[in-house]
């Protein structure tokens, strides 16, 4: 027992995948408790604990939209950033059908938003998954290129999940509209990390997770521009303005907006903080080790992320090492995948299947420090050194 | 996701490098599937008196390489062309199922050295 408690104190724990997941904030627990506990009535029953709980969605939803210039009725919770993507994609699909059949979206998105393309296209729909530039850019030209008289919907992530690249939705919504289009964005990798405004972007629809702000998984929202035509996607009752039927989940929706009302006051001051750690990182990284590929856009990426590749070595060998000296990072090889092939992100950027295998993505966040960076420098470097010595790829 | 026996042969791979002026050489696999095993066998008096390997790739793929060395090193090469790929699993006790076909092929590669050494034989 206490050889135990002295391995546990030795070894560290350094949390780096942010853009997989965040701890909840201490502060945005505590917001939540007393809807657990106290204020545990339906929000449509009539009697005061239940309007407690209304008031508090009601309050929730001010928070929300006013942080992303929106209105509180151009809100809609839902259970996680991928069933607002559903919701959006699909409920526009069947709505504006007459209309065409054509959607369009890219190559990197993430697979909430790719999957329920594949879906839509085995029941008919047209799709066009638009390339991007060696930086995960789309470009505005191929936009245009791929519109056509059937388009009834565009839907590009702002911030990628794998490489961080930022895409210039203000440009690539103002094409949309031009022609007539609604446009999407997928934003759970942007928000509370850069500044999302819907009227300056111009967004139809936009979506976004908890989770990876600090807030407790299980709880997204849809925001949907008034007169954006909407079907349901849950059936039942009268919830969401009949949009999304199931009894809410108040206390996530509490602590959704306690973690945006905390992003608000901090995340300009976090996201240079985060800049400047990771651009140390990579100064350190790029010396401490040869043949690093470091991908996304240099600048034009949410803070705290790097993402890279070792040529030679595969990632799950590295991720696996790091793991045993407490760091958490993830990465993008076929073998970290299920579907046993490399990221399609990395390959859609124009990097080659054996360099993308080597990928690792380091996501920082609130608790990573210097310190934390350099004790990941102090290991890494040995680490792709074991594996590169060990890989027939590296000699020849 | 790995047992502590894979876990083990992971951390610390048995066997790994290249033998100078090898009796055989065998590779598998291919770097688009994430997993390449180059395997190296000098054999004395029909045993396998030396055995090293190479791999890219993930834990399961870095803990069969070097397990099949560990099996084969003082067999004979009628008994290490019998290794099968699911003895090298089951030595490991176990591998993740995702994992069996892709990166469980260290027998086969031991099996190319085979080939290759008796083809020099002839």
């Amino acid at each position: 027992m206490k050889n135990n408690t002295v391995k546990s104190a030795e070894i560290k724990k350094i949390y780096m995948d942010h853009s997989a997941t965040t701890q909840t904030d201490p502060a945005v627990v505590e917001a939540m408790l007393p809807y657990l506990t106290k204020f545990y009535g339906n929000p449509s029953a009539l009697y005061s604990i239940a309007e407690e709980s209304k008031k508090a969605i009601d309050r929730s939803r001010e928070t929300i939209a006013s942080f992303i210039n929106a209105s509180p009725s151009e809100i809609i919770f839902t259970s996680c950033g991928t069933e607002s993507d559903n919701q959006a994609i699909i409920s526009i699909a069947r709505l504006k059908k007459e209309k065409g059949n054509h959607i369009i979206t890219t190559s990197i998105e993430h697979h909430a938003v790719l999957h329920t393309c594949d879906y839509l296209q085995k029941e008919g729909f047209e799709v066009t998954f638009l390339p991007v530039d060696g930086y995960g850019r789309v470009s505005a030209e191929d936009l245009k290129k791929a519109i056509k008289p059937t388009t009834i919907l565009i839907t590009i992530m702002h911030a990628n999940n794998e490489v961080g690249t930022l895409q210039d939705i203000k440009t690539l919504s103002s094409i949309a509209h031009k022609n007539g289009i609604l446009f999407h964005t997928d934003a759970v990798q942007s928000i509370g990390k850069v500044p999302v405004d819907v009227v300056e972007m111009g967004v139809d629809m936009l979506s976004s997770s908890a989770h990876k702000l600090y807030g407790p998984k299980g709880v997204g929202f849809l925001y949907v521009k008034k007169g954006v035509p909407m079907k349901p996607f849950m059936h039942g009752g009268d919830q969401e303005r009949k949009l999304r039927a199931g009894t809410e989940n108040v206390a996530s929706i509490v602590g959704y907006a306690k973690a945006i009302e905390l992003a608000k006051n901090s995340y300009e001051a976090e996201a240079i903080r985060l800049r400047n750690l990771s651009r140390y990182f990579v100064e350190e990284l790029d010396k401490a080790v040869p043949d690093v590929v470091f991908t996304g856009h240099p600048t034009d990426r949410t803070p705290g992320h790097v993402s890279c590749c070792f040529s030679y070595i595969e990632g799950e060998s590295v991720l696996l090492m790091l793991d045993s000296l407490g760091i958490c990072v993830s990465s993008g090889s076929a073998c970290t995948a299920r579907s046993l092939a490399a990221s399609h992100v990395l390959l859609a950027m124009g990097i080659d299947v054996t360099i993308a295998q080597g990928s690792i993505r380091f996501t920082l966040g609130h608790e990573n420090t210097k310190d934390d960076i350099d004790y990941v420098l102090k290991h890494l470097p040995g680490i792709v050194d074991k594996f590169r010595k060990m890989s027939p790829l590296y000699e020849k | 996701m790995y047992n502590k026996k894979v876990k083990d042969h992971f951390m610390n791979p048995r066997n790994v490098g290249k033998i100078k002026n090898p009796d055989g050489t065998g590779e598998i696999g291919n770097p688009k599937c994430g997993d390449v095993m180059h395997i190296e066998i000098k054999v004395e008096k029909g045993i396998i008196a030396d055995v090293k390997f190479q791999t890219f790739g993930c834990a399961a793929a870095i803990a069969s390489s070097s397990m099949v060395t560990e099996i084969v090193k003082g067999m004979t090469i009628e008994e290490a062309e019998k290794v099968t790929n699911q003895a090298v699993a089951d030595a490991l006790e176990g591998l993740p199922p995702e994992k069996m076909h892709c990166s469980n092929l260290a027998a086969d590669a031991l099996l190319k050295a085979i080939q290759e050494y008796k083809e020099k034989q002839k």
